[in-house]
C-alpha cells in the first residue's frame, strides 16, 4: 500500500482503524492521548456519569495475539490494588469488533520525565520518589511486580498526586497469584522477551536502562528485586536531571545498592528502600552508606544546625556582653 | 508533651542558666539569688505565653519573632529595674534575653503536641 499512499497517509489510516467504536457502549470517543504498552489510550466521555475518563484498547493487528487476554489481566491486577498512587480501574467490556478494553481515571497530569525539569529541589523530587515506591510496595504485598518502572510511566497531577502507570507487564507472583490469574484461569507467563520502544506493535515489553539484568535476561527467577532495581534507576533519573548541586554521597550509595548488577546485593524491599531515601531526608544515617565518625558527627551538625547557631548566638552574646562590659 | 508546658519547662531551664550568668558580672554577684529567681520566673512566663502562641499559631517563622519579641519586652521589663547603685543593665539582661525568646519560639514550633482538635 505504501508504494500508493504516503507515510503519514498510511499512518493516518492506521490510527483511523485503531480508533475505538464505541458504538454499543455507553462511551463517547473525544480524542487519543497516547500509544501504551500494548494499546491505545483515549480520552472518551461516560455519557452515564457524565465525566472524563480514559479508555484503554489494544491495537486493532493485536486482535489475535495473547495482547487481549494481558488487557484483562492488567485490569483485573489494577482494580486489585486500591491505593491513591495507582490509578483506578472503572469499567471492562468489549468491542464490537471484539477487542477488549477498560476504562479508568483521567489523569490531569505530566508524565514524570516531562515534569521533572519543574521541580527545583533535592528534596521535593525524593518525596515524590517515596509516593512511587508506596504504590510499588503497595502492589508488592498484594503479590503484584510492575517490571517496567520508568519515569514515562509516572504521572504527576497538578495537586501533587503521583501515580504509577502502565501494569500492562505487571506479574502476579507468591499467594496472590492465583487469585487474580489472567481470563484463561491460568497463571501469567512471565514476559521474558525485550523488544525496544517503536516497534512495529508500538509496544514496550521492558524498557533498556529501566530493566533489571536479570529482566533483560530474562531469567525466570524475576522478584521484587527487579522493580527495586527499576526504582534506583529512576532514582538516578531524578537525580541526574538538571540538578546542579553534587549528589550527596549517601544518596549515591542508596542508588548504587539499588542498581547492584546482582539482585542479591539490592535492598530486599521496596520499603527498605524507601526507608533509606526517607532517613536520608531526616538526616539520619542510611543503610546502604557506613559513615565514619567525623561523617556522622557533620551530619549530625547539619541536622542540628538551628540549634547549634542559636544556642552559639547565645554564648557569643553573654561572652561579648562579659570581656566589653563597662568597667 | 503539649507545646505551652514544653514552653514552661525550658523558659524555665534557661531561665535558671540565663540568671547564673550573672556571676561573670562582679558588680551583681552579691544578689546572684534574686536575679536567678527574677530570671527563672521571667522564663517561666515567656514560656508558657510562647507555648501558647505556638499552639495557636503553626509558623516557624512568626513562632521565633514572636518568641523574640516576648523575650525582650519581659528583659525590658526586668532591665528598668535598676540595682541598688542606681544603674541599669538594659543590654546584659535584654540581647541575651530575646535570644532565650528566639530558642523557646524556635522548640515550640518544632516540637511538641499541637493543640488537639475536636471533630464535630
Amino acid at each position: 500500500m505504501s508504494r500508493w499512499l504516503s507515510d503519514s497517509a498510511v499512518e493516518r489510516l492506521r490510527e483511523a482503524a485503531d480508533s475505538p467504536d464505541l458504538a454499543g457502549t455507553r462511551y463517547r470517543l473525544i480524542d487519543k492521548l497516547g500509544q501504551g504498552g500494548m494499546g491505545g489510550v483515549f480520552r472518551v466521555e461516560d455519557t452515564a456519569l457524565e465525566r472524563q475518563v480514559a479508555l484503554k484498547v489494544i491495537s486493532v493487528g493485536d486482535r489475535e495475539s495473547d495482547w487481549p487476554a494481558r488487557l484483562l489481566q492488567e485490569a483485573r491486577v489494577i482494580a486489585k490494588l486500591e491505593h491513591p498512587g495507582i490509578v483506578p480501574v472503572h469499567d471492562t467490556g468489549v468491542l464490537a469488533d471484539g477487542r477488549p478494553f477498560y476504562t479508568m481515571k483521567l489523569v490531569q497530569g505530566k508524565r514524570l520525565d516531562e515534569h521533572v525539569a519543574t521541580i527545583p529541589g533535592l528534596s521535593d523530587r525524593l518525596r515524590i520518589f517515596l509516593r512511587i515506591c508506596d504504590a510499588v510496595a503497595f502492589a508488592h504485598a498484594h503479590g503484584v511486580l510492575h517490571r517496567d518502572l520508568k519515569p514515562g510511566n509516572v504521572m504527576v497531577g497538578p495537586f501533587g498526586e503521583v501515580l504509577v502507570m502502565d501494569w500492562g507487564l505487571s506479574k502476579l507472583v507468591g499467594a496472590s497469584r492465583g487469585a487474580a490469574a489472567g481470563p484463561s484461569g491460568k497463571n501469567e507467563a512471565p514476559v521474558t522477551e525485550v523488544v525496544e520502544q517503536g516497534t512495529a506493535h508500538g509496544s514496550v515489553l521492558g524498557t533498556p536502562g529501566y530493566m533489571a539484568p536479570e529482566q533483560t535476561r530474562g531469567e525466570p527467577s524475576v522478584d521484587q528485586r527487579a522493580d527495586i532495581y527499576s526504582l534506583g534507576a529512576v532514582l538516578q533519573f531524578l537525580l541526574a536531571d538538571a540538578l546542579s548541586q553534587p549528589i550527596p554521597r549517601a544518596l549515591a550509595a542508596i542508588r548504587r545498592q539499588a542498581m547492584a548488577a546482582d539482585s542479591a546485593d539490592r535492598y530486599s524491599s521496596v520499603q527498605e528502600l524507601a526507608n533509606d531515601v526517607a532517613h536520608f531526608l531526616d538526616g539520619l544515617p542510611v543503610s546502604a552508606y557506613p559513615e565514619g565518625p567525623l561523617a556522622r558527627a557533620w551530619r549530625w551538625i547539619v541536622r542540628n544546625r538551628a540549634w547549634i547557631l542559636l544556642l552559639l548566638a547565645y554564648m557569643v552574646t553573654r561572652a561579648l556582653l562579659i570581656f566589653f562590659r563597662p568597667r | 508533651m503539649n507545646k505551652a508546658l514544653l514552653g514552661l519547662i525550658l523558659g524555665g531551664v534557661l531561665g535558671i542558666f540565663d540568671g547564673l550568668t550573672a556571676w561573670f558580672t562582679p558588680a551583681v554577684r552579691a544578689q546572684m539569688l534574686q536575679i536567678v529567681i527574677g530570671s527563672t520566673v521571667k522564663g517561666l512566663i515567656a514560656g508558657v505565653l510562647i507555648g501558647y502562641f505556638a499552639r495557636k499559631v503553626k509558623s516557624l517563622p512568626l513562632g521565633i519573632v514572636f518568641g523574640l519579641a516576648i523575650g525582650l519586652l519581659l528583659a525590658y521589663a526586668v532591665a528598668a529595674m535598676p540595682d541598688p547603685s542606681g544603674h541599669h543593665y538594659y543590654w546584659e539582661i535584654m540581647l541575651p534575653g530575646g535570644i532565650v525568646g528566639t530558642i523557646i519560639g524556635y522548640a515550640t514550633q518544632r516540637f511538641g503536641q499541637p493543640a488537639q482538635t475536636t471533630a464535630r
